[in-house]
């Protein structure tokens, strides 16, 4: 992590190095301001809050904070188990549960067909109860976390491993029980890392498109997040899926800002023993 | 017996076993990797053993294989690491009420707890600060707080002395001192000085082995254990401290009863407290002839054996050593029954109180 400027003195870098490294910046940050670039700033507020558009930002919201929130509740439990038990098949396990992240969504997507809908594996039993998953919100929610997941799990349990166990093992010799333990030292311990790993799910979330479309299908104010209403303003009305890109681009933007702060600070504030 | 442990760890090639008056404290000795840690770890549970049992206080901590193997949190053996391991985002105030809040004490009443305890280790102008902002000594001392906050039945210090610097760690172990006296502790440590001063006994470890059991004097004098031996090289004085750095003593070193030592002395020294002086046998000159001058001590002895030590020429003479070059002891002429002077200066001479 870099946690400071580079020194004033000797860098040992070739100076050659600078040219595939302005293309690689480039790469990313030339697309971007060819979108800008093509955005009709006329028009620009009218069509991000079209009713359409506001509709799809709105569920996209909406739905990135609950898959937010049940990534939370899933992965903090699975990060725990994964950094500090031990157990056979840990290591097959951690690399299952990280397979999302190189998984193409749209497998996820029906993936997920296969197990929550009307024909899948929990289909009857959910169906039973009254509970139809496939191509509702709640889809949307669960294709969102299933992608999501990962990022966070990956980042606690890195979290986990930098602070390590001391902590744990003195205030269990204190005479904290370990729900206390988990309570009082665990996770205020990796807060820093459990802010910048919710940040980066809700991130993810947010873009989710593959699994969503595949999974939960496009139904205007249902399950048409705002990935999915651009892919399809894409068609009609080019000029209102650039300009929704565009905000899409500015939340990212203030995420990653704010995963990347995060981080830092955590980085000094824990860490600085 | 209130505390008794008997354990095997197979993966480390440890088995011993060890037991603890009540108010004991009992320093374990022993070189590197020699399974000091692995007896705290055991006994605080956070190692469990292929086989043994440890009762303390009628109650049964493990008892395996197959029996009971009780959680860290249910033993009553609080840790005092060589790190303070303060967590970093609770208040020194908090820090030390920790123990008493996860035995059910409310907010109010932890808080009052953790204020005595401060104020017992001198760091109650601390309670407002946060980790971060203690000195290495500062924040050991909260350690300790912490640790007895929690109402141990037994205290396990791992070498609290060794992440110190030379200024804060004379001020610990006077702590220690203080704190431990009439409480049952086991600490483990590599410094002679510190099992001296705060241990009522001493066990030394080798390869997971005990190999060696007893007061920390006889084990000093005695040594029957490799690493004891390599220890021993240190000259303990025993008597009555009679006034500002002066130790009367008490002729069980091969000195006569009441001559006087002159050294530095420790701050809580005070005159009329059983003390010992310590010195080490690099400081000690050795002369045919009386000396006098500059502020010295002269002890008239008679050699009882001589031996090479580490490059040198150790004499020994009765409960004292010197270690001279091998030019110095072939003009000396050193031979067991020769009179000699041994000249030491106050400035390397410590006074503790016993």
């Amino acid at each position: 992590m870099a946690r400071s400027a580079h020194p004033a003195g000797y860098s040992g870098l070739p100076r050659w190095i600078m040219v595939p490294a302005a293309l690689g910046f480039g790469a990313v940050l030339l697309p971007l301001a060819a979108l800008a670039a093509r955005v009709d700033w006329a028009g620009f507020l009218p069509l991000v809050t079209s009713a359409s558009s506001l509709a799809a930002l709105g569920l996209s919201l909406r739905t990135a904070a609950a898959s937010t929130v049940l990534c939370l509740v899933l992965g903090i439990p699975t990060a725990l188990v994964l950094a500090r038990a031990s157990f056979p098949g840990q290591q097959l396990l951690r690399a299952l549960v990280l397979l999302p992240l190189v998984l193409p969504p749209v497998v996820g997507g029906i993936a997920l067909l296969y197990t929550f809908g009307r024909r899948g594996l929990l289909g009857p039993a959910l169906e039973v109860a009254g509970i139809q998953i496939a191509f509702s919100t709640a889809a949307v929610v669960l294709a969102q976390t299933f992608v999501a997941l990962p990022f966070l799990v990956v980042s606690l349990e890195g979290a986990l491993r930098t602070a390590g166990h001391r902590y744990e093992a003195v205030a269990a010799t204190l005479g904290a029980r370990p729900t206390t333990v988990l309570t009082r030292v665990t996770l205020p311990l990796i807060l820093p890392g459990l802010a910048s790993g919710a940040v980066l799910a809700f991130a993810r979330a947010l873009g989710e498109f593959g699994a969503t479309l595949t999974f939960a299908g496009s139904l205007q104010g249902v399950t048409r997040t705002l990935p999915l209403e651009i892919y399809l303003q894409r068609e009609t009305d080019p000029d209102a899926a650039v300009a929704l890109s565009l905000v899409l681009v500015a939340v990212a933007a203030a995420v990653v800002g704010l995963a990347y702060r995060r981080t830092l600070s955590g980085a000094l504030g824990v860490g600085g023993r | 017996m209130t505390f008794q442990l008997e354990a095997a760890v197979a993966a480390r090639d440890f088995a011993a076993s060890l037991a603890l008056a009540p108010g004991e404290t009992v320093a374990v000795l022993g070189p590197n990797g020699a399974g000091k840690s692995t007896l705290l770890s055991v006994t605080a549970g956070l190692l469990r053993p292929d086989a043994g049992r440890a009762m303390l206080d009628g109650r049964t901590l493990f008892d395996l294989p197959g029996g009971t193997w009780l959680a860290p949190h249910l033993r009553g053996t609080a840790l005092l690491a060589q790190q303070p391991l303060l967590f970093p985002h609770l208040s020194v105030l908090e820090n030390v009420a920790f123990g008493p809040r996860s035995a059910g004490a409310g907010r109010h009443g932890a808080r009052q707890n953790a204020r005595h305890w401060l104020a017992e280790v001198d760091a109650l102008h601390l309670a407002g600060r946060r980790p971060g902002q203690l000195s290495g000594g500062q924040a050991q001392r909260v350690a300790v707080a912490r640790a007895l906050a929690a109402g141990p039945q037994l205290l396990l210090l791992d070498e609290p002395m060794s992440a110190l610097d030379v200024e804060a760690a004379p001020m610990l172990r006077r702590l220690l001192k203080r704190v431990l006296a009439g409480r049952r502790a086991i600490i483990v440590t590599h410094d002679v000085l510190d099992a001296l001063l705060l241990a009522d006994r001493a066990v030394v470890m080798e390869a997971g082995r005990i190999t060696e059991e007893g007061p920390v004097r006889r084990i000093l004098e005695r040594p029957r254990s490799r690493f004891a031996a390599g220890l021993a090289g240190l000259n303990l004085l025993t008597g009555t401290i009679t006034g500002d750095g002066i130790l009367a003593t008490d002729g069980t070193s091969g000195l006569a009863a009441g001559a006087t030592v002159t050294g530095t002395a420790d701050p809580e020294a005070a005159p009329g407290q059983v003390g010992i002086a310590v010195f080490r046998p690099a400081e000690v000159a050795v002369f045919r002839e009386p000396v006098h001058g500059s502020p010295r001590n002269t002890f008239a002895v008679t050699v009882t054996d001589v031996e090479p030590h580490g490059g040198h020429i150790r004499i020994h003479a009765g409960g004292l050593y010197a270690d001279i070059t091998a030019a110095a002891a072939a003009d000396l002429d050193v031979a067991p029954g020769l009179q000699l002077y041994f000249a030491v200066k106050a400035t390397a001479v410590d006074i503790f109180p016993a």
